[in-house]
């Protein structure tokens, strides 16, 4: 169990997301940088689908018993009992210690997984907070101070899966001016061929209003003229809708599942963490074309990479 | 009919069967998503039928697009040609106009009909789910009668009641939760739409045919 002395920001419980529903209109939800949440859950030996807390903020905890914990993503530094430690790596956290997350200057999201995976309330197969639908995690709502975060049983021996880490390799590079890859579709061809152009050559910043739903960009202007309108379709995490005003809104984890835009884009998954980590109101973006089978293979030796970059203490001594 | 393929993004296919809100090109939809529903390969995490498409989300991991356009495919001549499908038909009753449908005058005058016919043609024809999205468990239902098609109101209201009726252009819905929206609001349920608690958590599913009955009608 996990004590929160101090909470601000955005800080709630996710899992891998909540499929089967979107049917239904109820978003995915999940975690915005999925890959810093898949890396966490890897450093303590749990299951991917485990439940962790999503920092955009800043957190103070204490640990009520003995536990292994595992912070990764950007946006904060840790310290445990006023010792700084690195993300990407997994720490073993004797009961009374405390853990401070504190808000970072690079960076929007942090994950902090623990050995058996965090417990909150299950709302159709999914401990994801939905904080619009008002469920999910802790009863729908951002975690603060004077909750209690139940960690579940752990599938390994603490000991196995403390002092562990991603190698710097595996990880994303995250920038505060990234190069985004997308592929085109399904409506890019109602695009003029110039503000394609325009599209993948012109940087975007980050909107401040921009939010868990999706992420608002203020660039070049794309005209799509009258055809800004499509009959509603459903639409994917990293969705690139572009309204009449011309300024692209990328759909991210609480998107709506159906939407009436036009698609100029999508980002692609191995880089939608990229994204994810831009701060709005500070950093932009730029947008690079890929095909469809060089993002799926990017996304794969992603997910590879990272399989065999979890390394142990036993692997390497650490700061030597 | 055509029906196109197309990468929505590295985790999903779009079966694209035309562009325009029609029943005959919604059945189709709703056909191969049936079929899809009774099997798919494994990596297909879930399927999200809209009016005229078909979104398939799979697991890129497991799954390549071409393999899933391929299985796509066979799966639309396969829905075409044993469409088992039985829509579920339920019933909705509504209070219409007064506070819980405070559009209903302005839709009557916008036809210059009474309210009374307003809801006799709302009530008078049962309606498909096309779709469901907007939130969770909003119907998008059609098609209107087109004597009572009214368009959007020009400002959407910034707090719409869980269970008000609307109507937008020749479709009707209803709010499942409270949220902004943008339609004519022409009556009220108090049936829910959306139980986390209950077993089957939905009260529709897209597909399914609906009629409206008039509980009430205050002018």
């Amino acid at each position: 169990m996990l004590e929160v002395l101090e909470a601000g920001g955005l800080v709630t419980m996710q899992d891998a997301g909540r499929p089967g529903w979107r049917r239904y209109g109820m978003p995915f939800s999940g975690p915005m940088d999925a890959f810093a949440f898949r890396a966490a859950n890897l450093l303590v030996g749990n299951p991917s689908s485990a439940a962790a807390v999503e920092i955009g903020g800043d957190v103070v905890l204490r640990a009520l018993y003995d536990c292994v914990i595992a912070v990764t993503g950007a946006g904060i530094e840790l310290s445990i009992n006023s010792w700084d430690f690195p993300l990407w790596g997994s720490y073993f956290v004797r009961g009374g210690w405390q853990i401070r997350l504190a808000r970072a200057r690079f960076g929007m999201w942090a994950y902090l997984a623990a050995a058996g995976g965090f417990d909150g309330q299950l709302v159709l197969g999914s401990r994801s907070t939905y904080l619009r639908g008002r469920f999910g995690g802790l009863d729908g709502r951002p975690i603060q101070a004077g909750d209690r975060l139940t960690i579940l049983q752990p599938r390994h021996d603490l000991l196995e899966v403390a002092a562990r880490k991603v190698a710097e390799e595996a990880r994303p590079a995250y920038s505060a001016a990234p190069a985004v890859g997308v592929i085109l579709g399904p409506q890019s061809h109602r695009f003029h061929a110039d503000d394609l152009a325009i599209f993948l050559s012109s940087p975007y910043h980050v909107n401040l209003a921009s939010d868990r739903m999706g992420y608002r960009l203020d660039g070049a202007r794309l005209a799509n003229g009258s055809q800004s309108d499509i009959t509603s379709e459903g639409m994917a995490m990293g969705s690139i809708q572009v309204p009449a005003d011309g300024q692209p809104i990328v759909m991210m984890a609480d998107c709506a599942t159906t939407g009436g835009y036009a698609k100029i884009a999508c980002v692609t998954s191995a880089d939608l963490p990229l994204l994810a980590q831009c701060t709005p109101g500070r950093d932009q973006v730029r947008f690079r074309q890929v095909t469809l089978e060089s993002a799926q293979v990017s996304y794969r030796m992603q997910m590879d990479r990272l399989k065999a970059g979890i390394i142990g203490a036993e692997d390497e001594r650490w700061g030597g | 009919m055509d029906q196109k393929i197309l990468p929505l993004s590295d985790s999903s296919a779009l079966i694209h069967f035309g562009d325009e809100i029609s029943l005959d090109v919604n059945r189709r939809v709703h056909a191969l998503d049936a079929r899809l529903r009774r099997a798919h390969p494994d990596g297909i995490v879930e399927a999200v039928p809209a009016y005229a498409t078909l979104l398939v989300h799979y697991d890129p991991l497991a799954l390549t697009f071409d393999e899933v356009a391929a299985w796509l495919k066979e799966a639309v001549e396969d829905a075409q040609e044993v469409s088992m499908r039985q829509p579920r038909h339920i019933e909705i009753p509504v209070r219409y106009g007064s506070e819980a449908g405070p559009d209903l005058g302005y839709v009557a005058s916008f036809h210059h009909v009474t309210p009374a016919e307003i809801v006799r043609l709302h009530t008078g024809r049962e309606y498909t789910v096309f779709m469901m999205g907007f939130t969770p468990g909003f119907p998008y239902m059609g098609i209107l009668d087109e004597a009572i098609a009214t368009p959007r109101l020009e400002t959407p209201r910034t707090r719409v009641p869980a269970g008000s009726v609307g109507i937008a252009g020749t479709q009707t819905g209803i709010y499942p939760i409270d949220s902004p929206g943008g339609w004519r609001l022409i009556g009220y349920t108090s049936l829910p739409l959306f139980d986390l608690a209950a077993s089957e958590p939905f009260l529709l599913a897209p597909g399914d045919t609906v009629r409206f009955i008039a509980e009430a009608i205050d002018a």
